[in-house]
């Protein structure tokens, strides 16, 4: 087996890890603001159903929520089944956006009173205190449970294996089967260790973009 | 003519019963300060002027518009109370500057945000925008803050946060100016920068309402003395009235206390 033909596997399984993780974040960042929002919602019902749902995504693991929402619907309620990576990407949109949900609920609890308070005083909407005084004070305040989470969402895309669906660590480890060879594994993982390199320095990056004031 | 009138404000939290009919009223260009011991319903009072409360019973009103009525159970929409809390300003204790803008956009913002509104701000912005900034340069000079306009709050004192928040609040040319204690979380020796800049505003007339424990400037920058204990004026006048002659035992009480501190 030649390093240029197992890269180019490998990559193309990656590529599917690169997809669930950019679709991920796409859906699941402003998704996890509305839960946010209704978790702090002042209408009760609305607070109690969303945190009993971001407790029921939090609380169990994210590798049967996949398997549920590949086999679930068609199960029980006869629907077609959606495709592999959809349902994979369905289960880590509902998933990330519960935990994302809870790291902004924590950055806009933790933004003092006296900054909305100093701003209604002026005469802003709701909308106005939200886009031009919080929001920038909470993405500095959230920024390293972020990153945290996003490193952690890059890993857990291999979990898509678990409804075959091809990624990288699956092709890796075909190797082991078919050709008794176990670097492809060890390579395989550098693949992630690069990925999350880049988004570390990215975050740095941010954070430091954000240093030039301080909540 | 009265420029703010409070006419039987109560206001309860739970069982606590923070106001109890408080009535008052202020002339244009006339400083009130109001004093008391911590928990007599300073803050609370300052924070119904501004919206930030709402009394349970009372009116008030500025200019003779009616901005308030708690009696009259019809909700006010969210436009209409932002049009009428525009009436006031208030400075606050904790300065609560906006951290991620300089401080020159601190004083710009609403300034902008309301102008936006404007039908001609599309056609004239570039004037309404440069218009808004040489205001508030012009707001910034007179706090005496011109060489610190791009500055992030972090980077300053406390005093000259809250000189940077008093420019802030002038900004949208309040008829009232409130204060809730600003010289409280300032380490002494930084009190009377800000202090200076409250002397100036009641040397423009400037109409003011400051609740402060500073006595010496309470007596020096009022035209009119509120005491307040328990949730009631417990005497009022002029200021050689109640620092020089309190009637009442519990205003006695207080200033002595207040004296040996």
């Amino acid at each position: 087996m030649d390093l240029f033909t197992v890269t180019s596997r490998l990559l193309i399984g990656f590529g599917e890890n690169c997809i669930i993780f950019l679709l991920t974040l796409l859906f699941a960042l402003p998704l996890g603001l509305v839960i946010a929002f209704g978790s702090m919602s002042k209408f009760k019902p609305l607070a109690w159903l969303t945190k009993i749902f971001v407790w029921i995504i939090r609380g169990s693991p994210l590798m049967l929520q996949v398997i549920i929402v590949y086999y679930g619907p068609g199960l029980m309620w006869g629907w077609k089944a959606m495709g592999r990576t959809e349902a994979v990407i369905v289960a880590f949109i509902i998933n990330y956006a519960a935990y994302f949900s809870e790291i902004y609920r924590g950055g806009i609890e933790g933004i003092p009173k006296g900054q909305y308070e100093a701003a209604q005083v002026l005469g802003m909407t709701k909308s106005q205190i939200f886009f031009k005084v919080i929001l920038m004070q909470v993405i500095k305040r959230i920024l390293a449970p972020m990153s945290n989470e996003v490193i952690t969402l890059v890993k857990d895309t291999s979990l898509a294996r678990t409804i075959a669906v091809k990624e990288i660590i699956m092709y890796a480890q075909e190797y082991i089967a078919a050709n008794a060879i176990i670097w492809p594994l060890f390579y395989s993982g550098v693949f992630f260790l690069a990925f999350n390199g880049i988004l570390t320095i990215l975050f740095g990056w941010l954070e430091k973009k954000l240093s030039y004031f301080k909540v | 003519m009265a420029v703010l009138e409070v006419k039987n404000i109560k206001k309860s939290f739970g069982n606590l019963k923070v106001l109890e009919d408080i009535s008052f009223s202020l002339e244009k260009g006339e400083v009130l300060v109001i004093i008391g011991s911590s928990g007599s319903g300073k803050t609370t009072l300052l924070r119904c002027l501004n919206f930030l409360e709402t009394p349970d019973s009372g009116q008030i009103f500025v200019n003779d518009e009616k901005l308030l009525d708690a009696g009259d159970k019809l909700e006010q929409n969210e436009g209409e109370k932002r049009r009428k809390r525009l009436h006031f300003g208030l400075v606050f204790q904790s300065f609560n500057l906006f951290p991620q803008y300089t401080v020159l956009r601190n004083v710009m913002l609403a300034q902008e945000l309301i102008a936006q509104e404007r039908d001609d701000f599309k056609a004239n912005k570039k004037e309404i925008l440069a218009e808004i900034k040489a205001r508030s340069q012009q707001l910034l000079a007179e706090v005496g803050l011109t060489e610190k306009e791009d500055f992030y709050p972090h980077m300053l004192s406390g005093g000259q946060q809250q000189r940077a928040a008093i420019a802030r609040a002038l900004a949208l040319n309040p008829d009232i100016l409130c204060f809730d204690e600003p010289t409280s979380a300032l380490d002494p020796e930084l009190t009377g920068e800000v202090l200076k800049v409250i002397r100036e505003l009641a040397k423009e007339k400037r109409t003011m309402v400051i609740v402060t424990h500073e006595m010496a400037f309470a007596r020096a920058v009022a035209d009119k003395v509120i005491f307040m204990d328990k949730g009631v004026i417990a005497e009022e006048g002029t200021a050689e009235e109640v620092f020089d002659n309190p009637k009442e035992e519990r205003t006695k009480h207080f200033l002595y206390g207040a004296e040996n501190k």
